[in-house]
C-alpha cells in the first residue's frame, strides 16, 4: 500500500529488529520489553482471552488487531493490572507483574489510555497534564498546605506540560476545561497525559476511535514520533489502513488467542486474518483447519 | 406582627452557633462529596465520635476535659478506617449505605442501656465542658454578662462559643482551601470524575479516597464538638440521620466543591429556616380563620417551615442547581 514511503532512522531500525524473528503466532523477540505466559481470563463459561505466548519487541510500534470480541480490550486490562486473571504470568522489563495493582505499573513505566476516553472533564487542560506527573511532593496531604514544598517541583511540571501540549498543538487549548475539548482532542490530550509520566512502553486502546481523518494523520505522526523518542508502542485498533501505515509488527488476535504475527505485509496477505475479519468460514471456529 | 423579633433573630440564626457547626460539618462534606465524590451518608456519626469524646473524658475515663479533642479525633479516624476499608474498592453507592449505617449503629449504641457505664444511655453525658467555660472567663468574657448591640446580642457563654466557633471555621475553610489548590486536591478532584484514569496515571486511588474520608470524618468530629460546647451536653439522639441530611442541604444550596459554598449554605440555611420559624410563629399568634379551618396553629409551625424548606430545596435544584457558589460550567460537563 504505502510501500513509497521513507522511513527515519529509528523506523529502519526497529523495521529491521523483526527480520529474523518467526511468522508464528508467540514468536520470540530478541529484546523483549513485555512479555506474556498462558495468560488466560474467564467471564463465566466464556474464555475471554488465552494466550500461550506473546512478546513485545523494545523500541517498536507493535499493533494487536482482531475482530470485535477478540479480547484485545481484555488482554490490555489484564497486563495493566485493571483485571486480574484466572491464571497465568507476565513480565515487564524482566520483573515479574503478576498482582501488581494498576496504579503501580504506571510507577514502573507501563501507561495505558482508554477506549472510551477518559479526559477529566471538570479539570483544565493543563490540570489534566499536570495529574499525569509522579512522584509529586505535594500529592501528600502532609504536603499540601506547604505550598514552599512543592512549589518549584510544580513549576517544572508545568513546564513540562506545556511544552508537550505545544507538541501536541493542544497549547491554545490550555486553559479551557477538558470537557469542552471534542472527541478527538480528548484522545490527544490523554496520549499527551500518559506521557507526563516518562513511560517507556505505551499501551493505547483504539487510539484512532471517534477521530477525524485530518486527526488520524497526525496522530500517527505523535504515535511515530513516541518510538522515535526511544518508547515502545503498544496498541489495539480496527483501521487497518491506520496499522499499516504505522506499525512495525502486528499481532492478530481472534477468539481471545493470538492467530498470527507478522510485519503489516505479512498480515494484509495472512488467509487466517482474513478468514478472522470477513469471516470466510461461518459458522466454523477460527481456530480449526489452521 | 413583630418584624423587630423577625429581623434581630434571623441575622442571630445567620451567625449563630447552629451555623457555625453546619458550616465545619459541611466543609468536612465538601472535602469527601464535593471535592473527591465519595457518598458520605454519615457525617452525624463523624460528629458523635467528636462529641462523645469530650463528654467520655468526664463521664468514663475521668480525666481532663482537654484530652476530649485527642479523644474525639482518633474515634474518628477509626470510624473512617472501619467504613472505608471495606467499601472503598467498591462503588460509591456502597459507601452511601455503609456510611448511613454506622451512624445509626454509633446512635443505637450510644443511647443503649447496656452502654451506660461508657456513654451514659439515652440521658445522655452532662458537666465536662467547665474547663472551656472557665477558659472564655480567664479571656474576660464573663458566662453571665450580655454583649453586643442590638440586633448582635449575646450572652458571655454564647459568644465566647461563637468566637471560638468562627475561628475554626476561618482554620477549616483556610486548611481546605489551601489543600484543594494543591496537588493533593487535585488528585481528589480527579478521582472524582474518574477514578480508572487516575488509576493509569500511578496514583493510589484508594489511599486518596481513604485519606479524603478520614480527613473530612475529622473536620466533622470538630463539628461535633462544638455542637456538644454549646449545649453543654453530649445527646445521642441529636446525631441521627436528619442532621446528615441538612447539613447536605446546606451544602447543596452553598454549592459543593466551593469552600464558600460550604461556609454560606450553612448561612443560609439557618438564616432561612430562623426567618421561617419566627415568621410563621408571628402569624400563628394571631390566626385567621375561615369557617371552621383556621390558618396556622402555632403547633403546625415546625411541619410547615420543613415542608417550605423542602420546596426551596427542590426549586433550588431545578433552577439553579450548582448552589449559589457554584460554577455553572462545570456543571454543563456532567453528561460528559
Amino acid at each position: 500500500m504505502d510501500t513509497e514511503r521513507t522511513y527515519g532512522e529509528v523506523a529502519t531500525r526497529a523495521r529491521e529488529s523483526f527480520q529474523d524473528v518467526e511468522r508464528i503466532p508467540g514468536a520470540r523477540k530478541q529484546d523483549s520489553i513485555l512479555t506474556a505466559d498462558n495468560v488466560r481470563r474467564e467471564f463465566g463459561g466464556i474464555i475471554a482471552v488465552d494466550v500461550e505466548h506473546f512478546e513485545v519487541q523494545k523500541g517498536s510500534i507493535t499493533a494487536l488487531i482482531g475482530p470485535n470480541g477478540a479480547g484485545k480490550t481484555t488482554f490490555f486490562n489484564l497486563l495493566t493490572g485493571f483485571d486480574q486473571p484466572n491464571s497465568g504470568q507476565w513480565n515487564f522489563n524482566g520483573k515479574s507483574m503478576n498482582g501488581v495493582a494498576s496504579h503501580r505499573t504506571a510507577a514502573l513505566g507501563m501507561v495505558r489510555t482508554f477506549q472510551l476516553t477518559k479526559s477529566l472533564t471538570k479539570l483544565s487542560v493543563i490540570e489534566n497534564m499536570r495529574l499525569g506527573a509522579t512522584d509529586q511532593k505535594g500529592e501528600k496531604w502532609w504536603n499540601g498546605l506547604f505550598a514552599a514544598v512543592w512549589k518549584g517541583q510544580e513549576a517544572e511540571i508545568t513546564e513540562r506540560a506545556d511544552e508537550l501540549l505545544a507538541r501536541f498543538k493542544m497549547d491554545h487549548m490550555r486553559d479551557e476545561y477538558a470537557g469542552s475539548l471534542s472527541g478527538g482532542q480528548r484522545k490527544l490530550l490523554e496520549m499527551a497525559r500518559a506521557l507526563m509520566t516518562n513511560p517507556t512502553l505505551v499501551m493505547l486502546d483504539e487510539p484512532m476511535a471517534g477521530v477525524n481523518p485530518a486527526l488520524k494523520q497526525s496522530l500517527n505522526q505523535h504515535i511515530r514520533g513516541l518510538r522515535d523518542d526511544g518508547m515502545t508502542v503498544l496498541f489495539v485498533e480496527h483501521d487497518m489502513d491506520m496499522v499499516h501505515d504505522v506499525s512495525d509488527w502486528v499481532i492478530v488476535m481472534a477468539e481471545g488467542r493470538i492467530i498470527a504475527e507478522g510485519t503489516p505485509d505479512d498480515i494484509a496477505k495472512n488467509s487466517a486474518v482474513i478468514d478472522a475479519y470477513l469471516g470466510a468460514r461461518q459458522g466454523q471456529s477460527l481456530l480449526e483447519g489452521e | 406582627m413583630d418584624w423587630n423579633l423577625i429581623f434581630e433573630n434571623t441575622l442571630k440564626g445567620i451567625i449563630g452557633i447552629n451555623a457555625v457547626y453546619f458550616a465545619i460539618a459541611a466543609l468536612g462534606l465538601n472535602v469527601q462529596f464535593g471535592y473527591t465524590g465519595l457518598l458520605n451518608f454519615g457525617q452525624a456519626g463523624f460528629m458523635a465520635c467528636g462529641a462523645y469524646g469530650l463528654g467520655m473524658t468526664a463521664h468514663y475515663f475521668d480525666i481532663s476535659f482537654w484530652w476530649g479533642i485527642p479523644i474525639g479525633i482518633l474515634f474518628s479516624v477509626l470510624l473512617g478506617l472501619l467504613m472505608g476499608i471495606p467499601t472503598l474498592r467498591l462503588r460509591a453507592d456502597y459507601l452511601a449505605i455503609v456510611t448511613i449505617a454506622s451512624a445509626e449503629i454509633i446512635r443505637l449504641v450510644v443511647r443503649s442501656v447496656k452502654f451506660k457505664t461508657y456513654f451514659g444511655g439515652s440521658d445522655g453525658i452532662n458537666g465536662f465542658s467547665d474547663s472551656f467555660r472557665s477558659l472564655g472567663n480567664d479571656f474576660g468574657i464573663q458566662e453571665a454578662d450580655q454583649y453586643g448591640f442590638w440586633p448582635f446580642k449575646f450572652t458571655g457563654r454564647e459568644l465566647w462559643t461563637l468566637i471560638i466557633g468562627w475561628l475554626l471555621v476561618a482554620l477549616f475553610g483556610f486548611v481546605v482551601y489551601k489543600l484543594m489548590k494543591s496537588p493533593w486536591g487535585r488528585v481528589l478532584k480527579a478521582i472524582r470524575e474518574d477514578e480508572d484514569a487516575v488509576k493509569s496515571l500511578g496514583k493510589n486511588v484508594y489511599s486518596y479516597k481513604m485519606q479524603s474520608l478520614i480527613l473530612g470524618g475529622v473536620i466533622g468530629t470538630v463539628s461535633g464538638m462544638i455542637f456538644a460546647l454549646d449545649r453543654g451536653s453530649v445527646q445521642p439522639d441529636n446525631y441521627s440521620r436528619d442532621l446528615t441530611f441538612y447539613i447536605l442541604t446546606a451544602l447543596v444550596l452553598g454549592g459543593v466543591a466551593k469552600v464558600s459554598g460550604s461556609i454560606v449554605g450553612s448561612m443560609m440555611f439557618w438564616g432561612l429556616f430562623t426567618f421561617m420559624d419566627n415568621f410563621l410563629r408571628q402569624v400563628a399568634k394571631d390566626p385567621v380563620s375561615i369557617g371552621n379551618f383556621t390558618i396556622m396553629k402555632s403547633t403546625q409551625v415546625g411541619q410547615l417551615n420543613f415542608i417550605l424548606i423542602g420546596i426551596t430545596l427542590i426549586l433550588l435544584m431545578v433552577f439553579r442547581p450548582q448552589g449559589v457558589f457554584g460554577n455553572r460550567q462545570e456543571m454543563a460537563f456532567d453528561g460528559h
